[in-house]
């Protein structure tokens, strides 16, 4: 095993420049039958900016929103309120009814599943040569589009022949590495990938963690980065962004993140990453104590320094530590109104009194 | 020294494993899900299986409790609890070895509750039905075992769908220790899971294990968690051990290629970043010799050089 340190500023990496950046963005949705004017609030207010050539991991718990925000920010669900600007274009007000195909030769999702995403009854080159020739990537002539295509295998790290093979005939690692081709043929400004190596078997997942990284740094794609794995947040990402309850509550460069977090939610998270170095260190004192912090905090924790305390209306967000590290963390006294995530902590009250 | 005699609690092992071998039999060809398998639990020891999905870890649990369906076969090999042939015993014996001398917990177990039994009615059945305890005293037997695993025993009276996931696990692994089985398997049990809430039930059975003292066979694929619980430890790949050792062991020394790939998908949550490898897709192991001691306690399935029959296949990248 080589020892080198993965550098975290990459050669391509442009963190002026934006890529992505999403503003105030909220969705809601409808529940109950027809008439019900019912709603469940999958997300308030987000705001996120992913630079060009740069990683940001977004992590939180089921139910916390991810996933609605990915789907909004691909056109996939309607936004209830927000922006979305790709390379500074405000894209709902530039394709207001549904994603043009300009807007997807800029933007590709890859999915958790990499056995849905595939149609069984197709070979692995025609996934890619629809793609090409959808966008006009092919080339102009079928030379070009066969290079391509060869092109595309190698870049994912699969062989040629297996232009020729069948979903069900690959592992698992390699459908996924199949689904990230098919969106690279496009030539993509961004990828959002949801959680894409949580379905793999555990030892092929880093594979497709060391393939995203080579993607930034050979081609600087900007990628979001969806997981509830923070270990794999921290080994990939650039930039971590905490969800909790469908709002940010904390984010910051990966490492200083993870190192020094600043949110009682985002403590919770990080002291339950299984981790045999800490084996032992686990205190239910402690963690019934962040709980109840996350659950129902009573003072901000900023209120003693008169530059950072709150507002009483609304929650701030306070840089923590070396600015470098474009560290902040919301004030948890306004903590979200876990309209719909947050499930895990909001329904297991007998902890607290129990572990304490 | 062979694997079997290496336990951790005390020299008399609650389970024998040896030289399991099991079968699913089809029509056109039969595949071997288990193979030669052997091992031993202690007393008070926690004893984990890791490996991933399909390299048979389920089917070792089911041999254990002799739940294995139709088209599988135990073609050889033996398994002793206590001293006793499990293999051997009556439908009569095995009523009895089910809940109160073994119990498991499935990874879905949580959606197997009853869902229009009242999670009171379902473990007061237990008490009733395993232990022949008056409705009255199961009942108080019932409120005693939900207050050991921290759910309100006001709870008696709600039914599955009103408690949350880690709840519903939680009232499972209750269940699963009503009787003090001396051997409680866990197959995967917190898979389904948030961290937050894993972290909590295995805190939960770490301190349940250590007031009723049961032995424990702990499924997992996730290696961090199962170094934290466990304390010896075997790796698993295609129906084959290929290495065992005390969990401290494996992790800071593992030796065979695919443990140490299995370790390095879990990348470290401190440190500078190191690029990990993991395994190359496709790559397979074939013909696995049998273990061999490489240090004391320590055993290693012969690969590479040290053994022509293992061959390592695929695209290396
Ligand atoms: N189509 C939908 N209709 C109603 N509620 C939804 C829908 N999609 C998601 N939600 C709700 O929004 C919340 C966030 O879900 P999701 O974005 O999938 O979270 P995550 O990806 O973080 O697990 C959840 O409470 C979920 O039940
Ligand atoms: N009912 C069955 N019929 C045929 N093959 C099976 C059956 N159940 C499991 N297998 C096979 O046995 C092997 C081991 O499966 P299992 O014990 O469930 O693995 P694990 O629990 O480690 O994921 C797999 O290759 C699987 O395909
Ligand atoms: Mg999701
Ligand atoms: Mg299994």
């Amino acid at each position: 095993m080589s020892h080198a340190v993965l550098s975290s500023q990459r050669p391509s990496a442009d963190t002026e420049a934006t890529a992505l950046e999403v503003r105030g963005l909220g969705k809601s949705f409808a529940i109950g039958g027809l008439f019900s004017r019912e709603s469940v609030r999958a997300l308030h207010g987000v705001d996120l900016t992913i630079g060009r050539g740069e990683i940001v991991a977004l992590v939180g718990e089921s139910g916390s929103g991810k996933s609605t925000l990915a789907r909004c920010v691909a056109r996939l669900e309607r936004p209830s309120s927000g922006e979305i600007l790709l390379d500074g274009v405000d894209v709902l007000k530039r394709d207001r009814f549904q994603a043009s195909r300009a807007f997807r030769s800029q933007l590709q999702m890859v999915f958790q599943d990499p056995f849905g995403s595939l149609n069984p009854a197709h070979r692995v080159e025609h996934f890619l040569r629809r793609s090409l020739v959808i966008h006009r990537k092919g080339g102009s002539s079928e030379t070009e589009t066969q290079q391509r295509l060869e092109e595309l295998m190698t870049t994912v790290g699969l062989q040629a022949d297996m232009l020729n093979s069948y979903p069900h005939e690959l592992s698992g690692g390699q459908r996924q590495r199949v689904a990230i081709a098919r969106a690279l043929a496009v030539e993509p400004r961004v990828i959002l990938a949801d959680e894409p190596t949580s379905m793999l078997d555990v030892s092929v997942r880093i594979g497709v963690l060391n393939l995203m990284r080579k993607l930034r740094d050979e081609q600087g794609i900007s990628m979001l980065y969806i997981t509830h794995d923070l270990a794999s947040a921290r080994y990939l990402a650039d930039r971590t962004a905490v969800m909790f309850a469908g709002e940010l509550v904390e984010e910051g460069e990966s490492l200083d993140l993870l190192a020094s977090p600043a949110h009682p939610y985002t403590q919770l998270l990080v002291s339950a990453v299984p981790d045999p170095a800490r084996a032992g260190s686990y205190d239910p004192v402690r963690r019934a104590e962040l709980r109840q912090a996350v659950m129902a905090s009573t003072s901000c924790a900023f209120d003693s320094d008169p530059n950072q305390a709150c507002s009483a209306e609304e929650p701030v967000r306070h840089g923590v530590g070396d600015p470098e590290n474009r560290h902040w963390v919301r004030c948890h006294l306004y903590r979200p109104q876990a309209g719909a995530g947050g499930h895990a902590l909001a329904t297991e009250p007998t902890d607290n009194k129990a572990s304490a | 020294m062979t694997v079997s005699q290496v336990s951790f609690g005390s020299h008399e092992p609650v389970l024998d494993v040896k030289n399991l071998t099991v079968k699913y039999i089809g029509d056109t060809r039969s595949t071997t899900a288990v193979d030669r398998v052997s091992f031993s639990i202690g007393t008070g020891e926690v004893f984990g299986l890791a490996g991933e999905s399909g390299c048979g870890k389920s089917t070792i649990a089911n041999s254990i409790m002799r739940l294995l369906k139709d088209p599988a076969k135990i073609a050889a090999g033996s398994i002793s609890f206590g001293g006793k042939d499990v293999l051997a015993m009556s439908p009569e014996e095995l009523r009895r070895f089910r809940w109160q001398d073994v119990a498991m917990v499935f990874q879905s177990a949580m959606n197997s509750l009853n869902p229009v039994l009242t999670i009171g009615e379902q473990i007061v059945d237990i008490f009733t039905t395993h232990a022949g305890y008056s409705r009255k005293e199961s009942l108080r037997r019932a409120g005693q075992l939900l207050e050991l695993v921290r759910i309100d025993p006001a709870r008696l009276k709600s039914y599955p769908h009103q408690l949350s996931g880690g709840m519903r696990q939680r009232a499972v692994i209750a269940m699963a220790v009503a009787l003090k089985p001396s051997l409680l398997i866990l197959d995967e049990p917190t898979t389904a899971l948030d961290v937050v809430v894993q972290q909590e039930i295995m805190a939960q059975i770490k301190e349940l294990q250590r007031e009723l003292g049961f032995s424990v066979l702990f499924i997992t694929h996730d290696m961090s968690l199962m170094v934290e619980l466990s304390h010896r430890m075997a790796v698993m790949y295609g129906g084959r051990i290929v290495e065992t050792a005390k969990a401290q062991d494996v992790y800071a020394n593992p030796r065979h290629p695919y443990t140490q790939a299995l370790m390095g998908a879990f990348p470290p949550l401190t440190g500078p970043r190191v690029p990990l490898t993991g395994l190359p897709d496709g790559v397979k192991f074939r013909n696995i010799p049998d273990l061999t001691e490489a240090a004391p306690g320590h055993f290693v399935a012969p690969f590479g050089a040290d053994a022509e029959a293992a061959v390592l296949e695929g695209a290396a990248r």
